[in-house]
């Protein structure tokens, strides 16, 4: 039950785009069309899960034995980079149809700062080892949620009649205000 | 001078980070919610962006090639820690508000970019203006947008009282949605002011 509360509030109530205002380059860049948003959001989860499988056992069984808590920034952004990289290379060499149509997102991930704010999430609140795994996965899929989302708008904005002041990206930043407002209708659902 | 002048002045309207490039939006919406937050979020920034540049920009031609994006990412990663721990010591308040979009500057595009564009390539003289200018353009934009939430959603500019007692805080700005819709008119006004400036340019040219 605490697992589904901790997926569900990850998911909806505390979305990480549109109500923590994570992963935002990536939520304008890549969500352009469905399928690119689909792409993105595959990638998103499965290194978001990598990641957390490979920070948390590191944090607690490495780095807080040894007191050695305020590398925690420096460390987890190279296992992560590390990680992406090597993901690359073996999708490269044994799935090149995965690889080429998941490649060039997983590229883009290493700085994307919801995989980032996960691991530390983990850490400061003090989730066991599953629990970070369902959180993680949680907040993957909520991204990847908010992304399909406002690809939908967009298409409808193309041929929509829009105030001429807004035009291009900020129209963009109006739509995702709307979307926000509607997620908060969330807030409440997990007491 | 002039050079130094330019350089800086580049990052602060015409290719300002937030509202031209459109990187490094996270941290932007996340915590202006109070104008001391926009304010210390771009100073801490600026701090990080502008010893990443020195460091990297001194050492440009020791650092091999191939391994350059690892080494640029440990350099800035250092220097996030340490904003990270001095905030914690001396401005617990303000730490626990950003909570942890401190430790996500590591992976803020802006300083990534600069350094990767422009440190990388540039020597110590051209990269410090262009670390302050772009530094300080993220730090209006930042301290604007978070004033405008703090006063309509709150009544308030760095908690001094400047509506009247009858006004209605409007409880929209402050929560996320407001965020995104403020920031929304920012780039508008930017672009509009963008084509304003066009013109007045090619003029004097």
């Amino acid at each position: 039950m605490t697992l589904f509360k901790i997926f569900i509030s990850a998911f909806l109530i505390d979305n990480v785009i549109l109500m923590r205002f994570l992963a935002l380059c990536p939520f304008i860049g890549m969500s352009s069309d469905e399928d690119k948003s689909v792409g993105m959001g595959l990638a998103v989860i499965f290194v978001t899960l990598l990641a957390t499988s490979a920070t948390w056992p590191l944090y607690h069984f490495v780095l807080k034995p040894l007191g050695l808590e305020f590398l925690q920034i420096l460390v987890f952004i190279l296992i992560i980079a590390a990680l992406v990289q090597l993901v690359e290379f073996y999708l490269k060499k044994s799935a090149p149809a995965l690889y080429a149509s998941m490649g060039i997102y997983l590229a883009l991930i290493t700085t994307n700062c919801a995989i980032l704010a996960v691991t530390f999430d983990n850490i400061s609140k003090g989730y066991n080892f599953a629990e970070s795994l369902v959180y993680a996965f949680g907040v993957a899929s909520g991204f990847m949620l908010s992304l399909l989302l406002l690809a939908g708008v967009r298409n409808r904005i193309k041929t929509s009649p829009i105030p001429a002041f807004l035009k291009g990206t900020p129209i963009l930043f109006v739509a995702a205000s709307l979307l926000s407002m509607a997620f908060m209708g969330f807030s409440g659902l997990v007491k | 001078m002039k050079r130094f002048i330019r350089i800086f002045s580049n990052g602060l309207i015409r290719e300002n980070p937030l509202l031209m490039l459109m990187i490094g939006l996270c941290s932007a919406l996340a915590v202006t919610t109070a104008t001391a937050n926009g304010l210390g979020m771009g100073l801490s920034m600026t701090f990080v962006l502008l010893m990443s540049e020195i460091v990297i920009s001194s050492f440009r031609k020791l650092i091999p090639e191939s391994i350059r994006i690892p080494i640029f990412i440990i350099v800035i990663a250092a220097f996030t820690t340490i904003i990270d721990y001095v905030l914690k010591a001396y401005f617990p308040d303000l730490s626990k508000a950003m909570g942890v979009f401190i430790p996500l500057i590591v992976v803020n595009c802006i300083i990534m970019g600069r350094v990767e564009g422009f440190a990388s390539k540039k020597p110590l003289r051209d990269a410090i203006p262009d670390a302050l200018g772009m530094g300080l353009g993220y730090t209006w934009v930042l301290t604007g947008i978070s004033a405008i939430r703090e006063l309509l959603g709150n009544g308030t500019i760095l908690n001094i009282r400047i509506m009247p007692d009858s006004y209605q805080p409007i409880l929209f700005f402050v929560l996320s949605p407001g965020g995104f819709f403020v920031f929304s008119l920012f780039i508008a006004f930017n672009l509009w002011l963008k084509s304003r400036l066009k013109p007045l340019e090619e003029e004097q040219a």
